[in-house]
Formats: C-alpha cells, structure tokens, sequence
C-alpha cells in the first residue's frame, strides 16, 4: 500500500489530463455519464480503492450530488470501499469454477496466505476475495489478481502463482496448464493442421 | 384519448395516464407502495401489478402508459395470486414488530397485507436486519422495516432538492441511507414520514407517545410561516400530540415545513396560563378582575394620543379587529400591525400580498429574488418554485443573501443598488425579464424593514411596471409575508390611522413618554431600553421577550386553541379550528380584548364569534370570502429614494426559531444545535 489517505483525495496533475479527456467524451449536460470511469481512475491513483474523499471529488467534477455517486461505487463490486493489500486476489467460486475444483484453489489461497475471505495479510500484499463469476468459465477455476485473470488452476499452479507474488515477481497470466488461451483442455480436435 | 377495458368496463381517459391512473378513474383500487402522484416513477414494489390481455407477464401499472384498445383485469384469481407473492416476498424481510412500531394503525403495509396478503408467510430463514441511521432530531429510522420503495429517496431529490438520501450497496445488502451518516438538512423532511408506506421512517419527537387512532384530529391552517399550510392538528385528552400537513392544491399540496410540523411541543412550555400583573419588579399572578381593573385605573384620564397598539406575528384577526376597535373607542389612532418595521403600504393591498399565488408560480418564466431566502422564509412556497423549475424554462435570478435554494439560480450581489440598474435596463438580468413572457419577482419581508423599505418597495414597483409584470391575468408583484398575522393586520386596517405612529413612531414615543400606555398583542422582540418608562399590557400565549416586558399579562389562546381566521401572504382568508381548549385560564383572543372593552366603558357591539367575523367583513369585504384569493387592485405604492448601500438579506437566520412557539419548543432547540450547529441561536433580526 502506498500513502493513500481516506481524509482527502486530489488527482495528480497527470490524471486530471486523463480526468479531463474521460469527461470531454460526454456531451455537454451529460457529464453525468463520466462517473464510472472517474471513480475507476481514482481507484486505480489511490492504491486500488475508494475513500469517500475520491467520491466526493468525481462527484464535483460530473456535477451530481455525492449520494447519485455513493449509490454507484457502492452497487459495483469492483470499487473497493476499503484498503485492499498490493495484490487484490479474487477467487471465482460460481458453478463453473466449483465443478471444476475452485474450492481447494481457495482453501490453498487461505492457507497460503493465512487470511479468509475479504482480509489482508498483515504485511499488507495481499487482500483474499471470494467472488462472483467473472467469465471465464471456459477455463475454470480460475482467479483475478489485479488486471490479469489466472486460469486453469490447480491447488499446486495456485500456491505457485501466489509465492512468485510474495516474491515480487509477475506470474504469466492465462491459463496455468499450459494451454493456449480457451481452446479445447485435451488438445485440438479440428483445423489440426495449417491450411 | 385512449379507450381501454378495466375489469369490463369501457372507460376513455386522457393519453399519456398510467393504467393505474386509468384504474383509479375507473372505481378499480390498486395497491402500491412506491407509486405516489407526487413523485417520480420507479416502479419497484410490484405491488400495482394487474394482468394486461395480450401481455405475456403482468404489468407494473404504475409505470405502464395506457394504450388504445388494452384490457385489464384487476380483480382475477391470477391477480390476486400476483398480489399475494409479491406481498409475501415484501414481508420476507420486514420485521413485523407492528405492537411496538409507530405506524402502526397508519401504515399501509400493514393495511394493504390485510387487504391483499395471504394470511402466512413460508418464509422460515433468518431475516436480514439493517443497522439504523441517525437523520438528526426529526426522522427516527428503523431501516430493518425498510421496503425500498424509494419514495424517501426521489422526495429528497426531486421535491426537497437537497438529495441526501439514495440507496446503497444492491441486491439482498440495498441500504436506503445518506451512506455518510449525516443529518438531514433538508426544510421539508418531515414529509418523508409522511410518504414512507411502512414503519421504516417515524416522527422523532412523536415516538411512541400516542395510536393514531386515539387521536381527534382537527383540520386547522399552519400559522408558523406566511403561507397559511393546510395542517392537521392531532390531539389526546387536552394536548396537542403532531401536526401533520392537509391536502390543498394551491398552497401546500401535500408538503409541510418541518418548524410547522415538529414546533408543537413548544405549545405545552412557557405558557401563560394565568393573568399577571407586576407588583414591585416581580410579575404575580392574578384573577382577571384585577388585570382588567389596573389596566383601567392606568388607562384613566390618559389621551387617545398616549395609548398605543401593536399586533404580534402570530395574532388573528377578530382579536386585532377586537383591538383596532378599542383602540378607535378609546380614541387612538396609534396602531400598527408591522412590527418589524416593513414598509409596505397598508392602503394598497397590492403592495402587500403576493399576487401571482402560489399556484400561480408555475406559469412563470422569469423570476426575481429580492432580499429574500424563501428556502428558509417560506419552505413549502419554495417547493412550489423548484417544481416549476424542474419543469424547464425558468429562470431565476437573486438580489440578496448567497443561500443554496435548491434550484439554479444567478446571485448577483446583495447591493440594493442592483435594483436600480435593473431598472434602468441595463443589466443582463433586465434582458431576460424582458423577453419572459410571465416575469414575476419576490420581494423579501427582510428588504422592506430595511430604513429604506420604501424605496427598495419603489423600486420593485418600478421593475415590475417596466417589464410587465402587471398585465391582464397576471400580476407578478409579490410580497413574501414571514408572518402568518400580517396580511390580515393590514387588511384589517391595524395599520397608524389619521395622523397615528406607526411602529417606529410609537417606540420612539414610548421612550419620549409621550405614549404612557402600549399594547402588546402578541408582539414580541421589542427593543426593552425605549419601553422602561411606559405601562405594558402583553396580551399573548408564551412567556417570551414580549412578556418580561409587560406590566400586565393577559393570558391568550394559540393557534391550536381558537376558531380564528388567518389571511396568508397571498392574501387567501383561512379558518383555522379549536383543536383543545386553552391552559387554565387563558382564553380566546377577541373576547378577552371584548371583555377588557366592557370593563373600560366601551363595550364593543358584538359578543360572538359570527358577530365578530361579521364586523371583519363590514371593515373589508375580502374577509367574507374564505379560502380564495381575491386580486388586489394595482395601484402607486412605495417612495422613490436612496437606497442604502447596507447589504440586502433575509431577516430570518434561523429556520428553526421565529417566533415564540417555536422558540418554546426543544425539538427546535434540538434542531438548531445539530442541523445548523451551535451559534444560530437567535432566530429574527429586528
């Protein structure tokens, strides 16, 4: 985590340019429809999550009231209302991902890092998260860890991902069985050879 | 127009109805929670479904727009199916603690799960409960009793326009909250209690004190503010236990400020129940033959030209027309209804009233605020503004204090001196009154006390004359009156009559001793050091500022307890009911001004109610007509002068406390400390 307050909140020079360019795609009296995009910025600035400070900012800068925006970071459950660690992993436990193992992906995530669902590790690097399905049912279980999706999971593939992280290094992202994105798990049943 | 089929009944009804409006015309009740006339639609509860020929699913008919050729069914067997779910998916999570919830006996969840329930629920889970929010001293919450219609939500943002409340977090964890845990702010809360369906949003200061239906319930006018809200007045044994806001279209559709609604708890505090009279520098109580009597001995061999008369901000008018008479007998000329000072006139009535009415602001298209705030002067005429603002194509702009109105506007200064540029045309503001083609402007109670009232009053005559405000049909001119009483004072003509002081005069006399005698009708806020040496009769209800001052009390009625009759700012004569007798001793207004009248060898010619309301309507005929706005002639007003360069404002600084109910009251006192925080405690200037 970095020095991210929850008293104030400002935008860095850098991305009120971005801030300014997100609301200059909006028609006039439409700035409104800004919101979401400010408020992922302002996640994204201040250590991946919301103090209410930042809501109230965006809600400034698109002109509605700070409840309209209240109402909208807190129905979506990718803003974070509260300090999550450097790495926010999340773990996909809908049907897919549960035929397909992710309960023990999870167990292995809690006693790897020692926490439960929705806690951080006290050295502040990773937040635990159970959560709903995120798409890629097709190469479940799988689990979200800031931007990247890693699939194809196995306990084993699990704990390796999550120790290259503790060790500071970047994990592949994609499917951790080796194959290519989402094509068939036994191999390629049709346009086997190059036309 | 739209035909369709209502349970077999061909009805025809206006395009652009909902079909639940259409069954309404159509005799078919509908149940509904989220749906309300006032409010946007949302379309939520599902209560309202009905089942639509054609239609694959059943319909919201809340939101559905009738169409030409529909049929409705309301009363099948799959209708009352659909009502009977969606009540119980309702109830899964409401607590059903009815015994010990306010609503109770008033709450339609409970009357519509009577009506339209199943009887049992199959629901045997937990059921989830919600931490309650603390909204100040006025909204007591139970958000576990919470059915999210949202009508809490769209009333804070459409109609109050403060938009404090939404709904946060989704699904089975929605919360109907302000998310942050603040105060409602808002003029007009009080009426999310009203609107909330269920128990979820209970009156505070109400809490747990009486059953709706131990209640006698009175139908009375609101005489806290101007504008004369239609209220009524709920009573147990011989107390007053809520106000709450009455249906009237042109004045306060269903709204009412919250001073209104929760100051009635400073109707049982400081009360003068009992006459007084000072003996040595302590005032003791006394029977009313020897009030009556000091007050004869006093007035003895005096000169009509030492007595003097003013009539406070709450007072009806039979007590004022009771007193205007005495003072006549006793050859005064020395009255006056304006006791802060204003300078309207009280021989035009134009000049005093608001002439556009209330109703009348939603034709306007271009509004001026002069040196008012009727956010906080008039909150109910305020929504009435918003309303029309919201509808588009108003613009409005402000001479006087920076305030949040709660709708756009252009403040451009509080300099007096921006009326005369205005005036002359030259202004940006000129050219937009200019091309409206229904202008009307607002002058404040607060810019005509001013020493300089008369001309500020000029000026505005002039703008108004210049940019054709006054023409056939319409009268934009408008005098916003904070005093319930004032309207009728001057209508009554307690106003200087030949060659009498008008409140100024009379205070100054006071302090030269050339007045030895003043009358406090319920005039309170008197400056003490100009009154040490005249003899004061304080004829009212509290013990206010008015009352420390007296050297006799003769113990009035207030507004609860008096048939009387209120004109508001529009000029719109309203009677409002005895809703419980008054304290002890105290007594109605005009017959203790009769009986003082007796004792003093002049008895006024009338010794009822009707004879009085007769003589009303002998000094001016408006006060035969009730509940209807006359239109007031147009006439010269106002004296052209110097304004001042003193900035313009609203004499009102604390909402909460005005007058000496709501001073009284301590859900006032509560509302001043935690709304507006500490140091707004005086509530007038002047």
């Amino acid at each position: 985590m970095n020095s991210a307050t929850t008293e104030t909140f400002a935008f860095t020079a850098e991305n009120l340019e971005k801030a300014k360019a997100i609301l200059a795609k909006y028609p006039e009296g439409r700035e409104a429809s800004a919101t979401m995009p400010l408020l992922t910025l302002a996640q994204r600035q201040n250590a991946n999550w919301l103090p209410r400070a930042a809501m109230d900012v965006v809600a400034d800068m698109v002109g509605l009231p700070p409840i309209r925006v209240y109402e909208v970071a807190t129905f979506y459950t990718m803003y974070n209302l509260k300090p999550v660690g450097k790495h926010h992993v999340q773990v996909c436990t809908n049907i897919s991902c549960l035929i397909k193992g992710s309960d023990d992906v999870f167990k292995v995530c809690k006693k790897k890092l020692g926490v439960g669902n929705g806690e951080t590790t006290p050295d502040g690097l990773f937040t635990l998260q159970e959560v709903e399905c995120l798409g890629a049912c097709v190469n479940a279980p799988m689990m979200q860890i800031g931007d990247d999706f890693y699939e194809d999971l196995t306990p084993e593939t699990t704990e390796k991902v999550l120790d290259a992280l503790a060790k500071g290094e970047t994990p592949k992202a994609g499917p951790q069985s080796g194959r290519k994105g989402c094509e068939p798990a036994g191999g390629l049943t049709t346009l086997k050879e190059e036309a | 127009m739209p035909k369709l089929t209502i349970d077999g009944k061909e009805i025809e009804v206006e395009a652009g109805l909902t079909v639940l409006q259409a069954c309404e015309q159509a005799g078919a009740e509908i149940p509904r929670f989220c749906y309300h006339e006032r409010l946007p639609l949302s379309g939520n509860c599902r209560m309202c479904l009905v089942e639509m020929e054609r239609a694959p699913k059943p319909v919201a008919s809340c939101c559905m727009p009738v169409g030409d050729g529909m049929v409705i069914h309301t009363n099948t067997e799959k209708v009352k199916k659909m009502r009977e779910s969606v009540m119980e998916f309702l109830l899964i999570n409401h607590p059903l603690d009815c015994p010990i919830c306010d609503q109770g006996g008033e709450c339609d969840l409970q009357d519509q799960a009577m009506a339209y329930g199943g009887g049992h629920g199959r629901f045997h889970e937990h059921k989830r409960c919600v931490s309650d929010n603390n909204y100040g001293p006025l909204i007591k919450a139970t958000m576990t009793r919470c059915i999210h219609c949202t009508r809490c939500v769209r009333f804070s943002s459409e109609i109050a326009g403060t938009s404090e409340l939404g709904g946060t977090f989704r699904g089975e964890h929605m919360e109907i909250g302000t998310y942050v845990g603040s105060t409602i702010t808002s003029e007009l809360s009080g009426c999310m209690i009203d609107l909330c369906p269920v128990g979820a949003l209970t009156s505070k200061p109400y809490a747990f004190q009486a059953r709706s239906w131990e209640l006698k319930k009175t139908e009375s006018i609101d005489v806290l503010d101007a504008v004369g809200a239609s209220i009524r007045v709920d009573t147990r044994g011989g107390e007053v236990m809520r106000v709450v806001p009455r249906l009237h279209e042109d004045v306060n559709e269903e709204w009412l400020g919250d001073k209104s609604r929760f100051a009635c708890d400073g109707l049982k505090r400081q009360r003068l129940d009992k006459p007084y009279i000072k003996k040595g520098n302590r005032l003791a109580p006394c029977r009313w033959d020897d009030a009556f009597a000091r007050i004869k001995d006093k007035l003895g061999g005096l000169d009509g030209s030492q007595i003097a008369a003013l009539a406070g901000d709450m007072v009806d008018v039979e007590a004022m027309t009771a007193l205007k008479d005495l003072m006549t007998a006793l050859g005064s000329a020395n009255l006056d209804c304006r006791q802060e000072g204003s300078a309207v006139d009280p021989n035009v009535r134009a000049s005093y009233i608001f002439n556009t009415t209330i109703a009348g602001i939603e034709q306007a298209d271009a509004l001026l605020i002069i040196g008012s705030n009727p956010r906080i002067e008039a909150p109910v005429l305020n929504a009435r503004i918003r309303k029309r603002y919201l509808r588009g194509g108003l613009r409005v702009g402000v001479v006087g204090p920076q305030a949040d109105l709660t709708y756009k506007h252009d403040n451009f200064g509080d300099d007096a001196n921006l009326l005369n540029d205005i005036a002359s045309g030259g202004h940006m503001f000129s050219k937009i009154l200019e091309n409206a083609e229904k202008p009307m402007l607002i002058v404040g109670a607060g810019a005509l006390m001013r020493p300089d009232g008369a001309a500020i009053l000029a000026c505005a005559k002039a703008i108004a004359d210049k940019f054709g405000m006054v023409k056939d049909g319409w009268n934009g001119f408008n005098v916003l009156q904070t005093a319930a009483s004032r309207v009728g004072g001057l209508d009554i003509g307690f106003a200087p009559g030949q060659g009498g002081l008008d409140t100024a005069g009379i205070l100054d006399a006071c302090g030269d001793g050339k007045v030895k005698v003043l009358y406090l009708l319920g005039a309170d806020g008197m400056e003490a050091a100009k009154l040490s040496d005249t003899f004061i009769i304080y004829q009212g209800h509290h013990g206010d500022s008015g009352a420390h001052l007296a050297d006799v009390i003769l113990p009035g009625a207030a507004y609860t307890e008096k048939n009387a009759t209120y004109v508001n700012t529009e000029g719109r004569v309203q009677h409002g009911r005895l809703a419980v007798f008054p304290p002890n001793e105290a007594k109605e207004d005009w017959a203790i001004i009769r009986a003082l009248s007796g004792v003093l060898g002049k008895a006024l010619p009338y010794d009822t109610l009707s004879q009085v309301r007769a003589r009303m309507a002998e000094i001016n005929p408006v006060f035969a007509t009730v509940d209807k706005v006359q239109a007031a002639e147009w006439a010269d007003f106002g004296a052209a002068g110097e304004l001042l360069g003193k900035p313009l404002k609203s004499h009102i600084r604390n909402y909460y406390m005005t007058d000496p109910i709501s001073r009284a009251s301590e859900t006032m006192a509560a509302c001043t400390a935690e709304i507006l925080g500490e140091g707004a405690r005086t509530g007038t200037d002047g």
